[in-house]
């Protein structure tokens, strides 16, 4: 066998929070071997030490802070031992990297041109017009649209998808033979993230570099990686092919991770939700998945019709408005008791500002919005703190959705309370009780948020959410930041309390597999508006317009035996929902294609 | 661009109303009458009552107001009571000592304040950056008087190096223009160098981390690169910001430093005013230099479109 | 969202194995902040006990005038002969208290002004202006002119120094407001139907309390500073109390001849204005390890 482009061997990286500190190990005795032309994978969940991993090898690391032991060798010549000053000739040359977030890893000041140009001319030592005339054929390369007009951009005038692939040239320009991809597509959209996925498989076959792909995303891995290694908390779990490891994973983390990926198709043929069937990590225990009756069939209790929720955008000299936004455009839907109703659509489509009108969080500009009954768009004040009892939020984010300095109890107690529900002993027991029914304990009341996980945390938001009783929760892209295995726990918990209590769930979301799963209806949202709306199946299985097509043909498969490289489409973009002030929306007319099923015409 | 630029500056007309406004009140509300205090202690009734119509001070407070920014908008910042002449003549002809100590100040403080800045960041943590920073913050914390006595005492008393005191205007030859300068600059320039220089450390250290500083790392770009193109640039908005807020101790420390050092300029014209309680010197010269400190943080404000692509009003 | 690995949260510390180790970890992490709160604790406790070991701060003696330190006198005595340690001591007393007043005052206005103007867009507007305003005025101008023009109490001094320092705070109070104000966890007390009163004192108020300890170190050295300036400049308290700066402004023309009458309160001003600063920067890495420490 040819020697191996990277070779690790007991790569053990810790980590120390001042000289003063322990260290703590983060990465633990980690071995692999990746060949020239091939692509390993690693995945891991958060705190699985996966960047870490390729922050080591790069020696990225802060000195004091980091210790690195073990051998990486490039090409058989060590790397953990070369000087700095050789290391840096390693760095962007023989090994380069792109990053997770294309919107701060570019330098905001520079040109996109001379970020890319910099590289050739500090590694190949090209003069100032050689490097730009190469900069510009690597835009055309990754696909830039008009290369030499963009080469004096500035990176803030450019999309998410543009700047990963000026980050991906700027890798590529000192043609090197490792390239170390970071979590490159999980801040994209889903349709730009199978356009990166593809350019990086092109570009491989085309200079047989070798890839180290970094990713949590299953789908990803099964879609790119011709091997697989499977990471938990610092130690290599599970390596081999990975047709293997996703057709006969042995360790129980690995058919855990596997099971609790949401596969969008598995709900084909079926009329209702169903939870995901889970397996232990530890004990590999399997818990079958359980089907979640139809809703009510009963008047809606939750009523929107021809919401519009624009956002001015003002310029000149004296501020004036010269437009605006238009976030929700004339949006209509019922929402039945013990229904989920999806809006799904991707950055920008004006779903999360959707479910923030209803709340009034934010204001509306023009619609009707009646919650059981009361008209929540023309109230304000008392009026509308009252009428926020039946609705509820539970949001992205719940690291900050969870204030720092308040204990969990206090926090959950806190809505009862302000509302003049009861008393603060009646408010502590029931928030006691709602602890314990979202699968913690009543004990944890007095403790800090930072001291819980991140599922932990979304399960405190719930426990909040339900303190007042409410009938609907709008879930805002509640389950997006949780690792894999923890989503799916959570998904089971919010339809658990759905069939108990009844709820009716707004479930705001960009995932369609998991959409695919706990949804009784779904809505797609394009550009502020509906564009297709319609029960669950119908909406999965017979899409009819354009744009739910390409967002469900989009979706990576977390199957390597059905990979394909099926998506040669156009270089597209998200447009911006962004009008002139005399813009006036066009009329929309809709179809009723099947019972319930509507399309925009 | 146009549009941002004159919002700016009308902003800044409305600053200096404001800033006119308190200074009018400052003087008008103080207790006791300004008359009387004009008119010395021996002056009868009737004096104050004439000196008190002659000014103006038997107008309802809004007209005083009105006329007076009047005035200062054509140019006419009153005369001394003191020695009748006009503030404007006073303060150019102690203009040149001043902006002198002032500019050689700001050459010689930003350059070094800077350096010494983003090399405390580069090696934050190791004894460089210590050093650095325990020089940064006791420059912060010396005052004008302490540190220009020591120095007066040191290199001019003890060692005869340089003079003691006083200004030598530069038409009297360079020599003794810069020798005058040299301690009083020192002085000055202390605080303002410690002052950028720990704000340069502070945005230095959060440009470092952020994630385009790791990808230009992982370019393998040569670390001088790193820091003087990819983050000082970047780190360059606040520390312009700070340059512009600094002008306000430069100031201030301008007042203090001319009295250590007898020099006769716009600072001891104050002092002096001061002691004398000459309204219209005082009015004048607090006007004077909140209008440049005004103005020149305009100018560090509309320096932000150069430095940064992203501002684009 | 971000799912990638990083640095565990935090480490476990190090097994505690006295509290007098414990302490000296402390120390060893936090020097400044330990320098700087020792030396200023020393100084406050030699003010308040001045009248107990200092002496006599304005006996004069023109027999012994413009003597150098000895056993007698430790730092020496000026031009009238005064005990220039006593001095020095009793001129902490002025110094300490309208550091600390000032630093009160100016953050308890602040605060009130700042969180106002941060969560009611309609007040920002006039706020960010007036504070525009008084910031455009160079502190130490409009303070002599304050204090020469209303007289020289010490109230009317801590008003001049006090005013130039509060847009500092309410600069920050309000930046401060902006960054939570529209937080998750605020938007989901709003959604839950928490009064505003609530919203302020229970999520917004306590962010601003860390930045305004180091704030008001900071404050308080400057406000030291300031009235030091002010008595050198002759418009201080009243010329019989002993303060720093005027010690310095009466001993200025001795210089060559007797340094110590000028060097010992200044130095003694250095001292204790520097211990301050070391103390709030001690403070604000302390309160907010991300500024000194990177991943």
């Amino acid at each position: 066998m040819t020697e191996p482009v990277l070779s690790v061997r007991g790569l053990t990286t810790s980590f120390r929070a001042d000289a003063f500190s322990p260290w703590s190990t983060v990465v633990r005795d980690l071995s692999f071997d990746i060949g020239a032309g091939e692509t390993l994978a690693i995945v891991g969940e958060s705190g699985s030490g996966k960047s870490v991993t390729s922050l080591s090898v790069m020696r990225l690391l802060a000195e004091r802070t980091s210790r690195i032991e073990g051998s990486a060798k490039l090409e058989g010549s060590e790397l953990l031992a070369l000087p700095e000053a050789k290391m840096r000739k390693v760095r962007g040359s023989a090994i380069s990297m792109i990053f997770q977030e294309p919107m701060t890893s570019l330098n905001p000041m520079m040109t996109i041109g001379s970020q890319v140009a910099e590289v050739m001319r500090c590694h190949l030592g090209l003069s100032a017009a050689e490097a730009k005339a190469e900069a510009i054929r690597l835009f055309e390369k990754v696909r830039i649209p008009n290369a030499k007009d963009r080469y004096d951009t500035h990176p803030h005038k450019l999309s998410g998808g543009q700047r990963q692939r000026v980050m991906i040239a700027m890798a590529l320009a000192a043609r090197p033979k490792l390239l170390i991809a970071d979590e490159p597509t999980t801040a994209l959209d889903v349709t730009i993230q199978g356009q990166i996925l593809d350019l990086i498989k092109d570009l491989q076959v085309e200079t047989g570099m070798a890839v180290l792909f970094i990713t949590h995303d299953m789908g990803v891995v099964a879609e790119v990686s011709d091997r697989t290694l499977v990471m938990l908390r610092g130690d290599k779990v599970e390596e081999g092919s990975t047709a293997d490891i996703f057709a006969r994973g042995k360790h129980p983390y690995t058919r855990a991770l596997l099971s609790a990926v949401p596969r969008l198709g598995s709900m084909a043929g079926r009329l209702n939700p169903a939870t995901f069937g889970l397996i232990d990590m530890t004990t590999g225990e399997a818990t079958p998945e359980r089907a979640l009756p139809a809703a009510a069939d009963a008047p809606p209790v939750l009523e929107v019709k021809n919401l519009c929720t624009r956002f001015e955008v003002r310029g000149g000299l004296f501020a004036r408005v010269t437009g605006a936004v238009h976030a929700v455009e004339d949006v209509s839907f019922d929402l039945r008791p013990g229904e989920t109703l999806s809006l799904v659509g991707e950055s920008g489509c004006g779903k999360s500002t959707t479910g923030r009108s209803i709340l009034r969080l934010t204001h509306p500009r023009a619609g009707d919005i009646r919650v059981d009954g009361a008209a929540m768009h023309a109230l304000d004040g008392k009026a509308l703190r009252e009428a926020r009892r039946a609705i509820q939020m539970v949001f992205q984010d719940p690291f900050a959705s969870l204030n720092p300095r308040v204990s969990v109890g206090t926090a959950i107690a806190e809505p009862f309370i302000e509302q003049g529900l009861g008393t603060q002993a009646e408010a502590r027991e029931k928030a006691g009780q709602l602890l314990e029914r979202v699968g913690l304990s009543a004990k944890v009341m007095n403790r800090l948020p930072h001291e819980f996980s991140g599922g932990q945390r979304q399960r405190i938001c719930i426990a909040r959410a339900l303190m007042l009783d409410p009938k609907i929760i709008v879930a805002d892209e509640s389950v997006s930041a949780l690792d894999v295995s923890i989503k799916a726990q959570v998904c089971n918990l919010l339809m658990d309390l759905q069939e108990s209590l009844g709820l009716s769930y707004l479930f705001i979301s960009h995932d369609m597999a998991v959409v695919e799963r706990v949804s009784h209806r779904v809505a797609v949202m394009y550009m502020g508006e509906i564009v297709e709306i319609g029960p669950r199946p119908a909406i999965f299985e017979r899409p009819q317009h354009a744009y739910t097509q390409k967002l469900i043909a989009a979706v990576p498969v977390p199957d390597p035996a059905r990979r394909v490289l099926r998506r040669k489409q156009d270089i597209e973009e998200i447009k911006s929902p962004f009008r002139p002030k005399d813009f006036q929306p066009p009329k929309r007319e809709w179809r009723e294609v099947g019972a319930g099923h509507f399309v925009q015409t | 661009m146009v549009a941002y630029v004159l919002r700016r500056i009308g902003s800044t007309i409305l600053v200096m109303v404001l800033v006119s406004l308190l200074v009018f009140l400052l003087l008008r509300l103080a207790p006791g009458d300004p008359a009387a205090v004009l008119a010395g202690d021996n002056a009868s009734a009737e004096q104050i009552a004439t000196l008190r119509r002659l000014l103006g001070l038997d107008d309802p407070l809004p007209v005083q107001f009105l006329s007076w920014l009047w005035a200062v908008a054509q140019g006419n910042l009153g005369a001394s009571l003191y020695s009748a002449e006009p503030v404007t003549l006073l303060m150019s002809q102690r203009a040149e000592a001043t902006l002198s100590l002032a500019l050689a100040t700001l050459t010689v403080a930003v350059p070094l304040a800077i350096v010494m800045g983003v090399t405390a960041a580069h090696r934050a943590g190791t004894g460089t950056d210590r050093v650095l920073m325990l020089f940064a913050v006791a420059g912060f914390s010396l005052p004008a008087f302490v540190v220009g006595y020591l120095l007066v005492y040191l290199l001019a008393i003890q060692a005869g190096v340089l003079p003691v005191q006083g200004y030598q205007p530069i038409a009297e030859g360079i020599g003794g223009w810069a020798a005058h300068l040299v301690l009083p600059a020192i002085t000055l320039g202390l605080i303002y160098t410690a002052l950028i220089a720990r704000i340069t450390r502070a945005t230095m250290l959060e440009t470092l981390s952020e994630d385009f500083i790791r990808t230009a790392r992982a370019k393998g770009l040569p670390m001088r690169r790193v820091l003087l193109v990819h983050a000082l640039r970047n780190a360059g908005v606040p520390i312009v910001t700070v340059i512009g807020i600094g002008v306000a101790l430069l100031i201030g420390g301008v007042v203090v430093t001319e009295t250590v050092f007898n020099i006769p300029g716009v600072g001891r014209l104050v002092v002096d005013a001061i002691a004398r309680r000459d309204y219209p010197v005082i009015q004048g010269v607090i006007l004077v230099c909140s209008g440049i400190y005004v103005l020149l943080n305009l100018l560090t404000d509309l320096s932000y479109t150069l430095i940064d692509p992203r501002i684009r009003y | 969202m971000t799912l990638t690995a990083s640095a565990p949260d935090a480490p476990s510390p190090a097994p505690a194995t006295s509290a007098l180790s414990q302490a000296w970890l402390f120390t060893r992490r936090h020097p400044t902040l330990v320098t700087g709160g020792a030396i200023i604790s020393l100084m406050a406790l030699a003010a308040l006990a001045a009248p107990l070991f200092a002496g006599d701060p304005s006996t004069m003696n023109p027999a012994v005038r413009l003597r150098p330190p000895s056993a007698q006198a430790w730092l020496g005595t000026d031009h009238l002969g005064r005990d220039v340690f006593a001095r020095v001591i009793y001129g902490a007393r002025v110094s300490l208290m309208v550091g600390l007043l000032v630093a009160l005052v100016a953050i308890g206005v602040g605060t009130v002004v700042g969180l106002v103007a941060g969560y009611f867009r309609m007040a920002d507007a006039i706020v960010t202006r007036l504070m525009d305003g008084i910031m455009a005025i160079p502190a130490i101008l409009l303070a002599i002119a304050m204090v020469a023009l209303m007289g020289a109490s010490v109230w009317i001094l801590i008003l001049a120094i006090v005013l130039p320092e509060i847009p500092r705070v309410v600069r920050l109070v309000r930046s401060v407001v902006l960054s939570v104000r529209d937080a998750p966890y605020v938007e989901a007390a709003r959604a839950g139907g928490t009064r505003l009163r609530v919203i302020l004192s229970r999520h917004i108020l306590p962010s601003t309390v860390a930045p305004l300890i180091v704030q008001a170190t900071y404050i308080c050295a400057a406000a030291i500073i300031v009235e030091s300036a002010l008595s050198f400049l002759g418009a201080g308290v009243s010329p019989e109390t002993p303060t720093w700066g005027s010690m310095i402004a009466q001993s200025r023309s001795h210089l060559a001849r007797a340094p110590w009458t000028v060097f010992a309160p200044g130095f003694a001003l250095a001292l204790v204005v520097l211990s301050v600063n070391l103390l709030g920067d001690g403070l604000r890495d302390y309160l907010d390890p991300r500024t000194t420490r990177r991943a």
